[in-house]
């Protein structure tokens, strides 16, 4: 497949995220877009691994290029992890001392 | 059109649909049950591109570990009503005009570049997402970076008991 169709495919699931982000109210579907902004970065990823082994293996039947691209989306899915983790038990903390898990309820550092 | 060309477009357009019902279902378990959805497409299309390792931990991970630990924490906190009190429908086009902005930018200054004009991903050739190279690599010169995402995974671990515990 032509790489701009994995780079557009990539592209529009991010901004579906960003969009997310900037219009939804309830802090876990923010939590959400912001995993399927990290997925379609993924995804990019790995597509550009493909087609950097693909331009090697033209010269060298078992080259290893690109292989790098795929150990980042392991190690991004690691440090995605991590975040969610902690990012949840944030959530939970939030929600048991307002009751709610509307983000606009966490304007208190405004003024 | 080719087996590879269906199967490519068939799993673009439901992990579209998917990350659009994510945003606009009302309900935060039906948006969970969208996103799981969208992942296991990614996850077709990682082995569409023969990059089986990384197919099989994103399903592992993300659907499997992921999401449930989402559905766990609406359910605890009972929000499958319908819970999104706020209805500025202003800031909603602001944000959806902004998102399609960046959008069209990306993608028109990303497609014109000459390096990815005429490049292909291979689809079928190459072996490098098979687990065994994949594993040569890690732990020979990925073996810092390997080692210290323990150390992250520990922090994080004492962290989300730290912030969660009753105070």
């Amino acid at each position: 497949m032509p790489i701009t169709y994995y780079i557009t495919l990539a592209i529009v699931l991010f901004c579906i995220g960003v969009v997310g982000v900037l219009t939804r109210r309830n802090a876990i579907i923010i939590f959400m877009c912001i995993e399927l902004m990290l997925n379609a970065v993924n995804l990019l990823l790995v597509a550009f691994s493909k087609m950097h082994n693909g331009k090697a293996l033209a010269t060298n039947p078992t080259s290893l290029a690109g292989i790098d691209g795929q150990l980042f989306v392991f190690f991004i899915m690691v440090v995605a992890a991590a975040e969610v983790c902690v990012g949840l038990s944030i959530i939970v903390m939030m929600y048991r001392n307002t009751h709610s898990v509307d983000v606009n309820f966490l304007n208190r550092l405004k003024n | 059109m080719s087996t590879t060309a269906i199967l490519f477009w068939f799993l673009s357009a439901l992990a579209l649909l998917s990350a659009t019902m994510v945003l606009i279902s009302k309900n935060p378990v039906h948006s969970i049950l969208w996103l799981i959805i969208v992942f296991f497409a990614i996850s077709g299309h990682y082995i569409l591109l023969n990059a089986q390792f990384i197919a099989i931990v994103n399903l592992i991970v993300y659907a499997g570990a992921i999401m449930v630990l989402f559905l766990f924490v609406v359910m605890l906190m009972n929000l499958n009503s319908d819970s999104e009190p706020q209805k500025n429908n202003r800031l909603r086009l602001a944000g959806t005009i902004a998102g399609g902005c960046l959008m069209l930018i990306m993608i028109d200054v990303v497609r014109s570049a000459s390096e990815v004009q005429n490049a292909t991903a291979m689809v079928r050739e190459g072996n490098i997402g098979l687990i065994k190279t994949l594993g040569k690599v890690l732990f020979v010169d990925y073996v810092v970076p390997f080692e210290i995402t323990s150390v992250l995974f520990l922090s994080a671990m004492i962290g989300a008991v730290v912030i969660g515990k009753k105070d």
